[in-house]
């Protein structure tokens, strides 16, 4: 129950962050979540966000997970409603006042400038994950295959990450 | 846009901005449940202009791309920023919610139990073995995402220039995100400005 509201505060300021996808504020929720709050740890967050992957719909619903772990079903549904809440209220008045922004000269400088910063943003997420997961040569393999097949063919993703379920088994399996 | 209603009741418009309730509201959520339900793999976008442009016909494509080009500008992910604004314009407040309700529940029911079922059985070898293939090809995932919207909406060198800069600031220079994002945003927002102001801005 105490969890709560800090659940609230950080997922609705990380929420903010999602600027061109969720993986832009994967930094900062490692760092909210793991360091500051220890709601669980990194190779756990890891473990978390890849599950994700599998799951329909938008993309970070694993953010759920992480609010069932600190806060069961309540901790669930205050983090589904302060990741979501914020933005979709932006979304709604910002796409209101948008067209009568259309021929603003601002807007398509906006449009252009957040762009590479978008991409920039996804990227560094992407390496804040690769540090934890990216320690052997198998999973570098893994990753760069992954990364051709989906660039070269249309591939549904889906299907590529249950690929690496299966190759992972063989490959990251040391029973004790 | 109304002239094709043969819906009975009177549809008096009031004013051009207000929305007009056309789409019922079950209908709305029962489609962005479909589309919350199906679009495994990362890729909702096509699911959603499947649904709403080819299948239902609730937009155009020029809709459809304007209302994308708000929700990549915006924070929010993709997928719930568009519900927001289809929503909004199919049936208003309550065509929003409806849709966001919609696209949400399934992902969210499943990493629900997903979590739980991870708390239980998560720390055995096997799990943890594939657990880690899958964040592997995970990485592969996001870096081809990020290559593929990288080479539709990049064209330039100093494109490139300000994804760099983004990259440090927050992987090597390790600064909060905001921070970076506010000072490479206003630099990169101010550069296209004056980039658009010296060319004279001719371009619709």
């Amino acid at each position: 129950m105490k969890e709560l509201p800090a659940l609230f505060r950080v997922f609705s300021y990380l929420s903010l962050l999602t600027i061109g996808g969720g993986m832009a504020a994967f930094p900062e929720l490692r760092a909210m979540t793991v360091d500051v709050h220890h709601w669980l740890t990194f190779p756990q967050l890891i473990h978390l966000y890849s599950l994700g992957q599998l799951a329909p719909g938008p993309n970070m619903m694993m953010i759920v997970a992480i609010g069932e772990k600190a806060g069961g079903v309540l901790g669930a549904i205050v983090v589904l409603i302060a990741f979501f809440g914020p933005t979709a209220l932006l979304a709604f008045s910002v796409g209101r006042l948008w067209e009568h922004l259309a021929n603003h000269p601002w807007r398509r400088s906006v449009e252009k400038g957040l762009a590479p910063v978008a991409i920039g943003l996804l990227v560094a997420g992407c390496l804040s994950i690769a540090e934890g997961v990216i320690t052997e040569a198998t999973a570098v393999v893994i990753a760069f295959i992954v990364f051709v097949i989906l660039v070269r063919t249309k591939v549904n993703p889906a299907l590529l990450v249950l690929g690496g379920a299966i190759v992972g088994c063989f490959a990251f399996y040391h029973p004790r | 846009m109304s002239d094709s209603s043969s819906v009975l009741e009177l549809e008096v418009v009031t004013t051009p901005s207000a929305p007009r309730p056309t789409v019922p509201i079950a209908q709305i959520f029962h489609e962005f449940l479909l589309i919350g339900a199906t679009s495994f793999g990362g890729g909702v976008l096509a699911y959603l202009r499947d649904g709403l442009v080819v299948k239902r016909r609730w937009l155009d494509d020029e809709e459809f791309v304007e209302m994308l080009l708000i929700s990549e500008t915006l924070p929010g992910l993709n997928a719930t920023n568009m519900a927001i604004l289809v929503g909004d314009k199919l049936h208003g407040v309550a065509g929003s919610l409806a849709a966001m309700a919609g696209i949400c529940l399934p992902g969210a029911v499943i990493m629900f139990l997903a979590g739980i079922l991870y708390r239980k059985h998560g720390g055995g070898p096997l799990a943890a073995a594939a657990l880690k293939g899958v964040a592997a090809a995970a990485v592969g995932l996001i870096l081809a995402t990020a290559w593929q919207l990288g080479r539709k909406s990049l064209s330039h060198m100093y494109d490139l220039f300000f994804v760099a800069l983004t990259i440090l600031g927050v992987n090597r220079l390790h600064q909060s995100v905001p921070r970076v994002l506010i000072v490479v945003g206003i630099v990169a927002i101010l550069w296209y400005r004056m980039r658009d102001k010296h060319k004279g801005t001719t371009s619709p």
